[in-house]
């Protein structure tokens, strides 16, 4: 571990012969120190202005050491069944929000493509409203929905169908921007009008990312539709929120391990269906 | 000019096309297979979450109803006291949009902290032992699939109302996201510094800071404000169970019918969150551009 095998005199010599390298590097350690002092100050501002106190902190700690201590050990309460029953609801809501989501932004992806349609003012128009319609969450979608066809998963379903027709035209469009144009120009130069030249020469090419794409949202909507019935919007959520309410702790432990668990296969599900559709497009 | 193609005897064309159409016929046989499975996925899925396509279609009028309700009362004769009167609330929104924003900004610096110590331990190639290796990665795992509403719930009741519980439960979530992309970061890294610097008898931290460090720090900056646009969608909902920002108002404002209020704050939230994007997306470009 210790003891360097050359002497004084060789370091010297390569001081003389390197001298950048030895320098210490001034202005990049004052950026980056300065940096550091803005993260910093603006988190401290942060703290004063957000009303963090240690006394507040320490306190609510010893509380939720309290809380995890009355989680276990985890337990239905006798429903079990109820649980399951909301658990597939939240299955179904994040499956049929993402499909529709995938329906929708399926075609609207060609109109934000640049590729497909040239008018800027067309593909800027579609992009910005995208743009829209993803920066408002989920939950929000939710309650706006529930004004629409009332209480329950159906609002929460068009909730996320909502949500992610923005992300999703967004990737959609991408993924047709980047698409090699050479499998199209063989299918026109060997005598192929233009819906083959899309329908052997694009869509083939754009089908397995998107459906990768879209896997990978439902994996992250399934998280995302376990919160949904804490606005009344169906799901887990409701019993979660009741629960937490109440402070029916073991209960909640069981229903937080049931979504962990849930969550853990669809990913393992959807991972190895991404990586079977992936590889079988030739990349 | 070009030969002519001489054709293959007919017995072996024959085979070939036999063996070609068994191919496609069996790829058909597939994707109808999957396509069955996925619609009776799809009938279960509805059945599931109640779709009433309907309900839908009859009440869609009150969505284009409600869209239309909220829209503000602007007259172009009137613009600026309209505008003004739009926005009668906007130093408290304004304000609470500044309490937002400083959430997600908390929440994703002490989450990238949390995720930054623990990423090294969750790296294969650099992982102390195997043990810890395993026991961080399901920490993290737990850490992002619990969604950061839900710690929120429970943090409201430990650490009482306010932003600060929000803060804690963005944090909380964004370790586990960032813990684990950082760590995907550092797997995929050249390893060859580090055996030189292990061969040179550096120790695990001075390793860590001059082999791996400089090798991931870009794409670490890049992911934390990718985290921070989530973060920021994020803490605009906090408020929905109280853990502070500018949720409540906008849950009050839709709860009570306050139409032109809905519009206004979702329209604040809107360009916020846009103007985010667009800012972050610069400087990621700029600095993966800078540093590589």
């Amino acid at each position: 571990m210790t003891g360097p095998d050359i002497d004084a005199a060789e370091i010297a010599a390569l001081r003389r012969r390197f001298p950048e390298s030895f320098r210490p590097a001034w202005r990049g350690r004052l950026v980056a120190g300065l940096a550091l002092a803005g993260l910093v100050a603006l988190a401290g501002y942060a703290m004063v202005r957000l009303d963090f106190s240690a006394a507040r902190l320490l306190n609510g700690l010893g509380r939720l050491g309290e809380f995890s201590l009355l989680m276990l050990p985890p337990e239905a309460g006798g429903r079990g069944w109820a649980f399951l029953q909301a658990l597939t609801e939240t299955l179904g809501i994040a499956f049929i929000g993402t499909l529709t989501a995938a329906l929708l932004a399926f075609p609207v992806a060609f109109l934000a493509a640049r590729n497909v349609v040239p008018n800027p003012f067309v593909h800027f128009t579609v992009r910005r409203g995208l743009d829209v319609v993803r920066s408002i969450d989920v939950l929000i979608w939710a309650l706006i929905w529930i004004n629409v066809v009332g209480l329950g998963p159906f609002a929460g379903a068009l909730a996320i169908a909502c949500a992610d027709f923005g992300a999703l035209g967004k990737l959609f469009s991408e993924a047709v921007e980047t698409v090699d144009g050479k499998p199209g120009e063989g299918v026109s130069a060997s005598g192929g009008a233009e819906l083959h030249r899309i329908r052997f020469g694009l869509i083939p090419a754009v089908l397995p990312v998107l459906g990768s794409q879209v896997l990978y949202f439902f994996e992250s909507n399934t998280r995302s539709a376990t919160i949904i019935g804490i606005v009344g919007a169906g799901g887990i959520g409701q019993y979660l929120t009741e629960l937490i309410r109440v402070l029916e702790l073991r209960q909640v432990a069981f229903l937080i391990l049931m979504i962990l668990v849930t969550v853990a296969i669809i990913d393992a599900v959807s991972g190895r269906l991404r990586r079977a559709l992936i590889g079988g497009a030739a990349w | 000019m070009p030969e002519r193609i001489t054709s293959l005897p007919p017995d072996r064309a024959a085979a070939l096309a036999g063996a070609y159409d068994a191919a496609v016929a069996a790829s058909r046989r597939r994707t109808w297979v999957g396509l069955a499975a996925f619609v009776v996925l799809t009938g279960l899925a509805a059945q599931a979450a109640e779709v009433r396509p309907w309900v839908l279609a009859a009440h869609i009028g009150r969505f284009t109803d409600y869209i239309a309700q909220i829209l503000p009362p602007l007259t172009l004769a009137n613009l600026p006291a309209d505008l003004a009167e739009w926005y009668w609330g906007w130093p408290k929104w304004l304000a609470l949009l500044g309490e937002t924003l400083l959430m997600a900004y908390l929440g994703t610096l002490l989450g990238a902290i949390g995720g930054f110590l623990l990423c090294f331990s969750a790296a294969a190639n650099v992982a102390g032992s195997r043990t810890a290796c395993f026991v961080v990665r399901r920490g993290l795992e737990f850490c992002r699939t619990v969604p950061e509403i839900v710690f929120a719930l429970l943090f409201v009741i430990a650490f009482g109302l306010g932003p600060m519980v929000g803060v804690l439960a963005l944090a909380i979530h964004t370790t586990g996201a960032l813990g684990k992309l950082f760590s995907e970061v550092v797997e995929n890294i050249d390893m060859k510094p580090v055996e030189s610097l292990t061969a040179g008898g550096a120790g695990r931290i001075e390793t860590l800071r001059f082999a791996v460090l400089p090798q991931v720090l870009s794409n670490f900056v890049s992911y934390g404000l990718l985290r921070f646009e989530v973060n920021v969608r994020g803490a605009g909902v906090m408020g929905f169970v109280g853990a502070g920002g500018i949720g409540q108002e906008l849950l009050v404002a839709i709860r009570n019918f306050y139409y032109a209020d809905v519009s206004a704050i979702l329209v604040l939230i809107i360009l916020t969150v846009m103007a985010i994007d667009l800012g972050t997306e610069r400087l990621r470009h700029h600095l993966l551009g800078s540093l590589r």
